[in-house]
């Protein structure tokens, strides 16, 4: 209804002239050929240099202790936590593209779901930092795993917080394995077509020697299809975990019952725009709009603006649940937040998450990619400043005005911070130098299967 | 029968999954038992034209892995919150079943998909570092853009010459293989 009249039938997902030899040359080529693009260097520069800061900052983080971050009493938890929550969100997305939509038959995901999951490792990777480092003695990490242990003691399985341990690391878990699975195939195209020693070995080891035999291609698709069904209510349960480790606490702003749809509905939003931010040079630097069609990216911008709206309704709610409830501290919560000290950023982020992703109602911005790139970046930005209100206003002032306290981050936590974008870009370019970066063979599943015209002569 | 084991079978090449499908349900129609069917990509239909039917061993094994999961994410709770080290968390009963069902929840996840991984290498024999079929030297496109079917020598209708000529018969055939060992 939106799209201009006389345009009965979707744009293609894949455009037209591809067959399975082109679909193959096109995606293996930017891996086997061994040359990148100008930008991948850049990029992977830039990625690369952040990730020293990391590294310097993780190493600073321990000698010192976690004094160097800017948490304190009341705010415990601080970028650690925020950054928590921002990376695990945008790992959402790529879950939701290689699960959910292959359940609803969108065949669109096929082209985007690969470095949308391993987007999702990434991002993984990135938040997993964050817990480590925040323990202060991150090398007795294991004490939150149940083992039989001399102390005699075990987790305390009440808390949110060892939920959390379990909900991630099966996420993580399962992501990689959903996402080896999916490129086991791939990695044989790849052994086959390696001219060198070690490129035969490499993928000729991890394909596991993958021969494409119709019997294992039909169990193949049904461990794919029950992997799909079993990632679909993880990655719901894991945002939906990582909500109750603020709403079980009793902490104004909280405790709320719409924490879990809510934060759920975040994660998408986030991650939808992080695959858009990705999407939008890779799609330009290999030069990949046969395969990231402008419907794709048009679909994904709508997927945004649609987890935008729960967004924005989750937020009204929270303000209307203060009010609604009367309770003395919910409301003090909200006054604090959109007109005490965190006001600035309450309402920026209005301005980010709410305002600003509305302009994805007109056409003409969901089909422009540079309007597309600008409203992603926002909203990384959004998301971000909604995690920072969350943690931030609710520890600084609770119950009793003598526990009241300011939380200002410092140079260190920033440093973190960046440093894991460092991180996430470096194993992001990695990726694609060195994995196909679209899936190759669910990419022929959408031509109609027959010999290309070099399907003969390749010998 | 001494040429049945000096090969492991006879390979056909087509250029198009039609070309494929057809000549897979004729060799089946003719009576072949052992063939296989290689493609780049999934093809509905191809396991019923080589005459498999699938068992659901791959369901099966997942839903074990998923019970699995479940039992033991939850007695590990309770046997630890309970029985081994009762701990009264805000008063709550020892097995206060609630609290630990998104742990439960998470490890039938979590063998569930170790299940569904593993049975799917496991089921079709994977990692597999050898296997004959790689001998030819056109197999390599399987891969990419081209189909094969194979004939096993162990199939009691396996015979060289007459193979050979039945594979070079079916239509749309671009070559026709011998798979040593």
């Amino acid at each position: 209804m939106t799209e201009p009249q006389g345009v009965l039938k979707p744009d293609p997902v894949i455009e037209p002239g591809h067959d399975y030899g082109s679909i193959t040359e096109k995606i293996a080529s930017i891996v086997d050929t061994g040359r990148q693009p100008k930008f991948w260097w850049v990029g992977f520069g830039i990625g690369f240099a952040l990730m020293q800061l990391f590294l310097v900052s993780a190493v600073w983080l321990l000698w010192e202790g976690v004094g160097v971050w800017g948490i304190n009493n009341p705010v415990g938890w601080g970028f650690a936590i925020i950054n928590l929550v921002w990376w695990i969100g945008i790992g959402h997305a790529g879950t939701l593209i290689s699960a959910i939509l292959l359940l609803l038959r969108q065949d669109w995901r096929t082209s985007i779901n690969r470095f949308a999951e391993a987007m999702t490792l990434f991002a993984v990777a990135c938040a997993g930092m964050f817990p480590l480092l925040h323990m202060g003695r991150p090398w007795f990490f294991y004490w939150l795993i149940p083992y039989p242990n001399t102390f005699g003691m075990w987790p305390q399985f009440r808390s949110p917080l060892v939920w959390d341990v379990f909900a991630i690391s099966t996420y993580a878990t399962a992501s990689a394995l959903f996402w080896f699975i999916g490129l086991i195939p791939d990695l044989a195209t790849l052994r086959d077509r390696a001219t060198n020693r070690t490129g035969k070995f490499v993928y000729g080891l991890l394909s596991m020697g993958w021969r494409g035999s119709a019997v294992h291609w039909y169990r193949y698709e049904v461990a794919y299809l029950l992997l799909a069904g079993l990632a679909t209510p993880l990655v719901v349960s894991v945002h939906t975990v990582v909500s109750f480790d603020f709403a079980i606490g009793i902490i104004p702003g909280w405790h709320a019952t719409i924490f879990p749809p809510y934060f759920v509905a975040g994660a998408i939003y986030a991650g939808f725009a992080m695959v858009l931010t990705l999407a939008i040079p890779i799609r330009w630097m290999y030069g990949l709009h046969d395969f990231i069609t402008a419907r794709h990216l048009r679909n994904m911008a709508k997927v945004m603006l649609a987890t935008g709206l729960i967004v924005a309704y989750g937020y009204s709610m929270e303000a209307f649940m203060a009010w609604y409830s009367g309770a003395t501290y919910e409301t003090a919560m909200i006054e604090h937040r959109l007109f005490g000290s965190f006001a600035h950023i309450f309402w920026a982020l209005i301005a980010v998450n709410v305002v600003i992703p509305q302009v994805l109602w007109f056409p003409q911005v969901r089909r422009s990619t540079a309007a597309l790139f600008c409203v992603a970046m926002v909203v990384n930005v959004g998301m971000w400043l909604e995690r920072y209100l969350i943690v931030v206003t609710s520890l600084s002032k609770d119950f009793l005005p003598s526990s009241w306290g300011e939380y200002a981050a410092t140079r260190w936590d920033w440093a973190t911070y960046i440093g894991t974008i460092g991180l996430f870009l470096t194993l992001m370019f990695l990726f694609l130098r060195v994995l196909p970066l679209i899936s190759i063979f669910e990419m022929r599943t959408l031509v109609p299967g027959g010999a290309g015209k070099k399907g003969g002569d390749d010998e | 029968m001494s040429d049945v084991h000096d090969v492991y079978g006879l390979m056909v090449e087509f250029a198009s999954t039609d070309d494929l499908l057809a000549g897979c349900e004729q060799t089946r129609d003719a009576g072949f038992k052992n063939i296989d069917a290689f493609s780049p990509a999934p093809i509905h239909g191809l396991t019923e034209a080589i005459g498999y039917e699938g068992k659901g061993w791959i369901a099966k094994t997942v839903f074990i892995g998923g019970f699995i999961g479940a039992m033991s994410g939850f007695f590990l709770q309770y046997w630890t919150s309970a029985i081994d080290y009762p701990l009264n968390i805000g008063g709550r009963p020892y097995l206060s079943w609630p609290a630990f069902i998104p742990v439960t929840f998470e490890m039938t996840i979590l063998l569930a998909v170790f299940a569904a991984v593993f049975g799917m290498l496991g089921w079709n024999k994977l990692p597999q570092p050898y296997h004959p079929v790689f001998n030819v030297q056109r197999f390599k496109l399987a891969s990419s853009n081209r189909f094969f079917l194979v004939i096993e020598s162990v199939d009691n209708k396996f015979d060289r010459q007459a193979t050979r000529a039945f594979l070079e018969g079916l239509d749309n055939a671009v070559g026709v293989y011998d798979v040593d060992y």
